[in-house]
């Protein structure tokens, strides 16, 4: 909300010289965001003068009609001689005042006047438009001055056009739809600064008359619980808005239509009711107030045909509904150039209706906004007072002596507020007068007497100390937003000082620390990390496409997605199932940017959906759903487990003044894997790692890891058709493991460590290619028996002597025994042990042999 | 021994002479002054103290001596053995000395090679912020509180008292989960804020509570330099009896010091947050912003809504409770002076290693 200090004055006495700091800081104070603080004064700078035209030359010849003047600004130009000025705007006439800049002055964006040559004249100056000010969006001609303006040529033109004043720009919390007024924002100022405060809805307005301005039935009181309105006949259509009233709406924003229709958004910005002006000519019959009927249409002032559900409510006439209520008015019924009768209308509509309304039709005008938050429900007859005296006084024409008032408002219930509550919840012991003092600042009727807790036990929150006093407390109507006494609690500790509560450290139980999964994820995060992988955070969401990039089959269980409704990009509408295709994307940037060794990892959440999930029951909030609600309710949540993935390129170990470097590839994807179980707390020996086919892997280069027999992640060298497909380096390589699979870490029980020799023996296997390593090194270790302490493979050999798909893998054994110094022979007959149990499960045969 | 029944014999005698002693002495000592090393010194050991030296002949002549004469001479011969073997050890010593050092020097390499053979990687400054306050308030009894990313409706607004209808609910920049087939809505939404969390702890434990929560969050923002459609956010939460907006501020303050300093303090304004009440938003005094000393907008905070209280089934006649919340992505912008959200959300790994692990 925008607003000029000068229009604030009017209500509240805020001190003459109060700097624009202090204003600010009163504003923030009271809960109020202010986004800016524009002192006009200083928009513009340098000789802004009134002007009188004295003469006018046309001047032809040009791509359009250009004037050439003669301008009478006093003294101003330090001659007393008429300026010469060059003007391109049409809209004056001789004798006429408007505003000019002189020589030396500077407009809003850095704009320095001088005098200059063009179109063959000297120009001196310039006479200006409110667009040219900062004043607003007019740029349809240059500013002429009314006639009754009190102002002689040569004067300062600030005051004149309102340049004189400063202007706050206001953020308002949906709480506080009293604040979308100056009336409301005055009144807060005046708790804050401790001055007076004029109400200007405290005024005398007549009530309903027998007769009803125009016949109006409302069918729906729930959704309309007040309409009133009044009728203006005769006034003059071409009647202007006053210049005050323009400045100001355009200072607020407001772009100026009609007399009447600028009246209506004039006393919204200044009482925060929302008004309505229809032309009474162009309304047939009754009107009815009622729930819209299923695609029932309407155009709305902007011009847009709305099809309406029930939920809509309207107002109609004999030709169906002629305005969407509280929202926006219909074409049909507007006020236009040639209305003489008007009906102002001001109502009390239900916020939540409203709400739904304008998000239905994506309509945020600035009425819905006020209703939405809440709109004093006592001011209709005090706003169609001020309208009809606006009228009259700027239009003429004869207000109506009927009045309609259908009111069915009902009245607020007191609040019961322990009076000890405020100094219990915020700390800081407030002395009960200090709280009625505090409530009844902000409009509230406060009644003390401990008899109230008794008559409304329904309250909660409330318990007062033992023998207690209470307050009842009956909020204002214009503050909605005070339904509870912890909203009553934070208005005495908002307008006593947030900054008087003090600091006090609460002592916490002792606690638990980090649980397992936290301090392992962190773990491996850090592994990972010290490893040379770059710990990214990807956004989650992909292209349904993505799933046939990364190749998985039909019925792959990575192809369901969560689907956003309204996603950012309509292009990645899901979330991701798997961690690589935004880490994927991630890669191609860096080397995009030029980067060639690239080793990423991140740590997040997969989203799965739950296969016939439906919707979750409705759950109230009056009490906690019960744990078979919640259950079922969380039963509909995806299924979101944690994974881990790294994918890399380049290479893993660079080229250096040592020699030559390392490609990365599907080792150190594998290697990645292992170094996560292993900073995961799995012992070495419940890890297998064995060949497996899955997408988007090559199936050539696939590691499956499986804990405990329980597949568990993948890791390898990318299918070259999704790295063709992805545009990604060749031999990209990727793990990706789900960490929420992984059992909890075993404790560890300490190894016996024996102190005696070890036997060492080397022997080289020979046998087919196909046979993995890792089988070979458990029928190895299985065959050797307890001496055997370590198994290291140390060279894979592979040659035409040996044959084709032959290889010969090369073991170090390490033998040791717990209690003895081994014999040779003992080391020996367990090395042919672990050899023949190779050569039973694998035809291994001894190299050499 | 086949001299030993030898006739006396003038001549062979003469190896006793003190002058061929102090003569053999003097060879062996200029000789070992001459060797330039341990090996040179070592290949000159058999003929100044071998079997066929002339210390060890002369000692054999001493059995042919009147053994009045024995005593004399195989002191005269020990004492000479004796000096050549100190001079002996005296040089190899030096020598070897000599070469420990030389080998020393030829030993020496250019310590300002770069080996970064094995370059580390790096963990993200929003991971590690998260982590880092996390432990801050786990020392301080907190615990570690987490829940899912697409979240019910009702934990992410109802329990926090923002109802279907609430503007509140329009503010948040929603995205939706989209209903499955047939349905009417989904019921979720990719988390708003941390908060579903506090409504998740309640359910479930009881107080007293004392809970941080590190999360990533969503609303449908464009990324640009100041926005972005995922970020982050840390709250805490804590339900006990008689908790005071003073126990927050302490809480509060505490923190600020914690991770800006012992200069730091905060600063409360009026706020409204549905969730709480009294609610603030509030500042912290940050000394060491890169624009000079001034407060930094931090985050939001309040005494927990007695209405959520009793959504989640806490009486809220025994038990209050305050929260509070920032955002870490923030938090990190101006803790280490970045300008730019791309940069954090984009992965760049140039900007991600200059935070180290």
């Amino acid at each position: 909300m925008r607003v000029s200090v000068s229009w604030l004055r009017e209500y509240v006495d805020l001190p003459a010289d109060l700097p624009a700091g202090d204003l600010e800081q009163a504003l923030v104070d009271l809960g109020i965001e202010v986004d800016s603080v524009v002192d006009l004064r200083e928009t513009v700078t340098g000789p802004l003068v009134v002007g009188e035209v004295l003469e006018i030359e046309e001047l032809t010849g040009f791509k359009k009609p250009i004037r050439f003047c003669r301008v009478d600004v006093g003294a101003a130009n330090g001659t007393g001689e008429p300026q010469e000025i060059v003007c391109g705007a049409r809209n004056f006439a001789q004798g006429d005042r408007v505003v000019v800049i002189l020589p030396g002055g500077v407009l809003p964006g850095d704009f320095h006047i001088g005098a200059r040559k063009t179109y063959g004249r000297n120009s001196n100056g310039m006479i200006t438009s409110a667009k040219e000010l900062g004043l607003g969006d007019d740029h349809s001609g240059i500013i002429v001055l009314p006639e009754d303006t009190p102002a002689k040529p040569g004067d300062d033109a600030r005051p004149v056009v309102g340049l004189d004043d400063v202007v706050v720009e206001l953020e308002i919390t949906p709480d506080r739809g009293y604040a979308l007024s100056v009336r409301g924002i005055a009144r807060e100022l005046s708790h804050a600064l401790g001055v007076p405060f004029r109400d200007p809805a405290d005024i005398p307005a007549p009530g309903a008359t027998a007769e009803p301005a125009y016949p109006v039935e409302v069918r729906d009181t729930v959704g309309c619980d007040r309409f009133a309105a009044r009728m203006v006949r005769g006034v003059d259509p071409t009647a202007q808005t006053p210049g005050w009233m323009s400045r100001r709406l355009t200072v607020a924003g407001v772009r100026s239509i009609s007399l009447p229709v600028d009246i209506t958004n004039y006393l919204m910005l200044e009482l925060g009711q929302p008004m309505h002006a229809f032309d009474a000519d162009r309304i047939s019959g009754p009107l009815v107030v009622r729930r819209a009927e299923a695609g029932e249409k309407l155009t709305t002032l902007d011009g847009v045909t709305r099809t309406l559900v029930p939920e809509d409510m309207v107002i109609c006439d004999d030709t169906g509904p002629i305005s969407l209520a509280a929202v926006m008015g219909g074409e049909t019924s507007e006020v236009v150039a040639s209305t003489t009768d008007v009906l102002f209308e001001a109502a009390h509509w239900d916020p939540a209706m409203v709400g739904r309304t304008a998000r239905r039709h994506k309509l945020f005008s600035e009425a819905a906004k006020r209703w939405e938050r809440g709109v004093d429900p006592a001011l209709p007859l005090v706003a169609l007072e001020k309208a009809v005296r606006l009228l009259t006084e700027h239009a003429g024409g004869t207000v109506g002596t009927e009045i309609l008032d259908l009111d069915h408002v009902r009245p607020r219930t007191p609040v019961t507020l322990p009076v000890d509550l405020p100094s219990r919840r915020v700390g800081v012991a407030y002395p009960p007068e200090r709280v009625v003092e505090l409530l009844e600042q902000v409009g509230c009727a406060v009644t003390r007497g401990a008899d109230r807790l008794g008559d409304d036990p329904g309250e909660t929150g409330v318990a007062a100390a033992a023998g207690g006093d209470v307050l009842s407390v009956t909020p204002p109507t214009w503050r909605p937003d005070l339904t509870d006494p912890a909203d009553l609690v934070e208005e005495v500790v908002r307008l006593d000082g947030y900054d008087r509560v003090p600091s006090v450290l609460p002592t916490a139980p002792p606690g638990r620390g980090l649980t397992a999964p936290q301090q392992r994820r962190r773990a491996v995060a850090r592994s990972l990390a010290e490893r040379g992988y770059v710990e990214v955070l990807a956004h989650p969401f992909v292209s349904a496409e993505l799933a046939d990039q990364l190749g998985l089959p039909a019925d792959d269980p990575r192809r369901p997605a969560v689907r956003v409704a309204n996603p950012l990009s309509e292009e990645e509408p899901l979330l991701r199932t798997t961690l690589l295709g935004p880490l994927l994307g991630i890669l191609r940037r860096n080397v995009g940017r030029g980067q060639r060794d690239v080793a990423i990892y991140e740590i997040g959440v997969v989203f799965h959906p739950r296969p016939g999930a439906g919707a979750p029951p409705a759950m109230g909030v009056d009490r906690r759903p019960t744990d078979e609600e919640f259950a079922l309710a969380d039963a509909v949540v995806p299924d979101q487990p944690r994974h881990v993935a790294v994918v890399l390129t380049g290479e893993m170990e660079p080229t250096g003044w040592w020699g030559a470097g390392r490609a990365a590839g599907w080792a150190d994807a594998v290697e990645a894997g292992r170094t996560v179980l292993a900073a995961a707390g799995i012992p070495a020996d419940r890890v297998t790692v064995r060949a497996a086919e899955r997408a988007p892997w090559h199936p050539g280069r696939c590691a499956e890891l499986l804990v405990d027999g329980t597949a568990v992640g993948y890791a390898g060298e990318l299918h070259p058709t999704v790295v063709a497909t992805l545009e990604l380096p060749r031999r990209t390589s990727a793990m990706e493991l789900n960490l929420d699979a992984l059992p909890e870490a075993p404790v560890v029980s300490g190894p016996a460590v024996s102190t005696f020799p070890p036997a060492l023996i080397d022997v080289a296997l020979v046998l087919d290619e196909s046979v993995p390593a890792a089988e070979v090194e458990r029928a190895l270790a299985e065959g050797a028996g307890p001496l055997l302490e370590d198994v290291r493979l140390f060279d894979v050999y592979a040659s035409e002597q040996l044959g084709a798909g032959r290889r010969s893998l090369a073991y170090k054994l390490t033998f040791r025994a717990p209690d003895r110094t081994l014999a040779g022979e003992e080391a020996v007959a367990a090395r042919d042990a672990a050899v023949a149990e190779a050569a039973r499960r694998f035809g291994a045969t001894l190299r050499g042999a | 021994m086949s001299y030993r029944n030898d006739p006396y014999d003038p001549k062979q005698v003469a190896l006793l002479d003190p002058d061929a002693l102090a003569a053999a002495v003097a060879d062996a000592e200029k000789a070992f002054a001459a060797a330039a090393d341990p090996d040179a010194l070592t290949a000159l050991r058999p003929a100044h103290l071998g079997d066929r030296s002339p210390v060890s002949l002369a000692r054999r002549e001493i059995g042919a001596l009147p053994p009045a004469a024995k005593s004399d001479a195989g002191k005269r011969v020990n004492e000479a053995r004796r000096a050549i073997e100190t001079a002996y050890a005296a040089r190899q010593e030096v020598l070897e000395r000599e070469q420990a050092e030389r080998v020393l020097v030829e030993e020496r390499v250019d310590v300002t090679l770069p080996y970064d053979r094995r370059p580390r990687g790096a963990r993200h400054p929003l991971s590690t912020l998260m982590e880092q306050i996390s432990d801050l308030f786990v020392g301080m009894g907190y615990e570690v509180a987490e829940g899912p990313e697409v979240e019910l409706e009702w934990t992410n607004f109802d329990a926090l008292n923002i109802p279907a209808d609430h503007p509140a609910r329009g503010l948040m920049d929603t995205f939706h989960i989209a209903p499955s087939e047939g349905a009417e809505g989904s019921g979720l939404v990719l988390r708003t804020h941390t908060s579903p969390v506090q409504a998740r702890t309640m359910l479930t434990r009881k107080p007293p509570i004392y809970v941080v929560v590190p999360g990533r969050v969503y609303r449908t923002d464009e990324l640009d330099a100041t926005h972005a459609p995922v970020f982050h956010q840390v709250e805490g939460l804590v339900v006990d009896k008689g908790i005071t907006m003073a126990h927050l501020r302490g809480t509060l303050d505490h923190f600020a010091r914690a991770m800006f300093g012992e200069g730091a303090k905060t600063r409360f304004r009026p706020h409204y947050f549905p969730f709480t009440e009294p609610s603030a938003e509030f500042d912290v005094w940050f000394p060491e912003h890169r624009d000079g000393p001034q407060w930094v907008e931090w985050g939001g905070c309040g005494m927990v809504n007695p209405r959520v209280l009793r959504a989640c089934g806490i009486d809220p006649e025994v038990y209050s409770g305050f929260a509070f919340g920032m955002g870490i992505d923030r938090t990190v912008m101006f803790r280490h002076g970045v300008s730019d959200m791309r940069d954090m959300a984009e992965g760049d790994v140039r900007f991600t290693r200059a935070f180290g692990v």
